[in-house]
């Protein structure tokens, strides 16, 4: 038995899919975002050191992760558009990037706000900070890029080339940064926690990584079908939604 | 094949020469921003000592892609990159033979004044060479990196301001390593280290990115 691995690829039989995706990881979303935040804000405990501040991890290192795992995502839709020429992964390339941005956005945000009880000052110029805002800027540049060009199809593969050129960059920005640090900063500021995490503390970040796991997939599927019905709008199959819709 | 990509890069040359203005441009512009900055800072020597290897490096920058968007532009307008692209020459050669000739014609200029400007800055002699090094090492670097994001912008509106976004997060290496290297070596560590890392970018720029920059040329175009 064959497999017809391109069954999805298709924006008509991927648009229902897509809906019924979006609903189910938006619950389980909803969830797991409820779940996470009362175990990292009334169970866990307070920290020693830290005071309440630190609860602010809860939403700060998942959305971080996904901030970087959105890219890679990205980047390997967009290469898969480039190699096998599929409509499709054009548009979930770019249903990617704003929920990608906005991760970044709040990683940084909320580091910020973390940073400023923490360590006494809104913003250093650290390793991570500084590459995270670079990958903040490689969000803008994409979008800004398929934003300005009026042919879609050419706004796919142009920003499918820049994210493969950002996701081969970004390592290289990681760790000139961090070399750059290290040679130049005598006390350097260090991410990592206190060494041992209570187990509750650890749980409610978990479930919040999943949390932002399912709402990522439910808020790009629904904007990937807002991209399909756009883009195919002169299709049938997509008349007969707007209808039926309607 | 040699013979066609001499030709590309004497005719891009030869073309820079009849409109030398646009060349001096780029180079007045570099001299213009880095001299704003003690006017900006205040001119204590000491402060200025500090602050030159990333001025330079910063001024540098800017002026390299304020050249950028013209390396495609004139060719696409009057239909000549298409021809290039319909020709036997493998198109990725003939990019790396533009951009080699657009940096000899943009970013070796500013290598060859940076000594000059170093001097506004009272940075020390021995730091000259380390100068003059990093910026012939980088410049290409950002030259052939700029050249992807020109060919993505072709043709399109307000591509300058795009270029820009595009550009300069992809540039952060070779500002902080290039940088990197003048520090070091004012501080005694030698710059060789951030030199090599240089070079490697090079290499790796010159081999991946012509490639990158066609891909980019034949979407923009078809």
């Amino acid at each position: 038995m064959s497999i017809n691995w391109f069954k999805y690829s298709s924006p008509q039989t991927f648009f229902p899919v897509a809906g019924r995706l979006a609903l189910v990881f938006g619950a389980l979303a909803l969830l797991a975002c409820a779940a996470g935040l009362y175990l990292g804000f009334f169970v866990a405990p307070t920290d020693a050191q830290q005071g309440e501040s630190y609860r602010i991890i809860f939403i700060h290192v998942p959305a971080a992760w996904m901030s970087m795992f959105l890219y890679f995502v990205m980047a390997f839709w967009a290469g898969l558009g480039l190699a096998f020429n599929t409509r499709l992964s054009g548009m979930m390339a770019s249903a990617i990037a704003p929920t990608g941005a906005l991760f970044t956005f709040i990683a940084l945000w909320t580091g910020s706000l973390w940073g400023r009880p923490a360590w006494g000052t809104w913003w250093v110029w650290d390793a991570r900070l500084t590459s995270e805002l670079v990958l903040l800027f490689l969000y803008f540049g994409f979008m800004a890029l398929q934003a300005a060009i009026d042919d879609p199809r050419r706004a796919d593969k142009a920003g499918a080339v820049l994210a493969l050129v950002g996701v081969v960059d970004l390592p290289i920005i990681y760790f000139s940064v961090q070399w750059w640090n290290t040679l130049h900063q005598g006390a350097s500021v260090s991410l990592t926690k206190a060494p041992t995490m209570a187990a509750t503390m650890l749980a409610g970040m978990l479930v919040m990584i999943f949390g932002f796991w399912f709402y990522s997939i439910a808020a790009v599927m629904l904007r990937a079908r807002c991209i399909m019905l756009e883009r195919e709008r002169g299709s049938e199959w997509a008349g007969q939604h707007a209808r039926g819709a309607a | 094949m040699i013979a066609a990509l001499r030709c590309v890069i004497f005719r891009d040359l030869r073309l820079a020469a009849r409109r030398s203005s646009d060349v001096l441009t780029v180079a007045l512009f570099f001299v213009i921003v880095v001299s704003l900055f003690p006017l900006g800072i205040g001119p204590d020597p000491k402060l200025l000592r500090t602050v030159a290897p990333g001025v330079l490096w910063v001024a540098a920058l800017l002026a390299s892609m304020l050249a950028l968007s013209r390396v495609f532009a004139a060719d696409h307008a009057d239909g000549t990159l298409e021809q290039m692209m319909l020709g036997a020459t493998p198109l990725g050669l003939v990019v790396a033979a533009k951009v080699l000739a657009h940096w000899l014609v943009t970013g070796l200029p500013l290598v060859l004044i940076s000594p000059v400007l170093a001097l506004q800055f009272d940075l020390p002699r021995e730091l000259f060479g380390v100068l003059v090094l990093s910026l012939a090492l980088g410049t290409p670097v950002l030259s052939l990196i700029g050249a992807i994001g020109a060919a993505l912008t072709l043709g399109l509106r307000g591509a300058g301001a795009l270029l820009s976004l595009l550009v300069l997060p992809l540039y952060v290496p070779v500002l902080i390593v290039g940088a990197g290297a003048m520090e070091a070596a004012a501080s005694g560590l030698g710059g060789n280290a951030q030199l090599l890392l240089l070079a490697a970018m090079l290499i790796i720029a010159a081999a991946f990115a012509p490639w990158v920059a066609a891909a980019a040329l034949r979407i923009s175009v078809e």
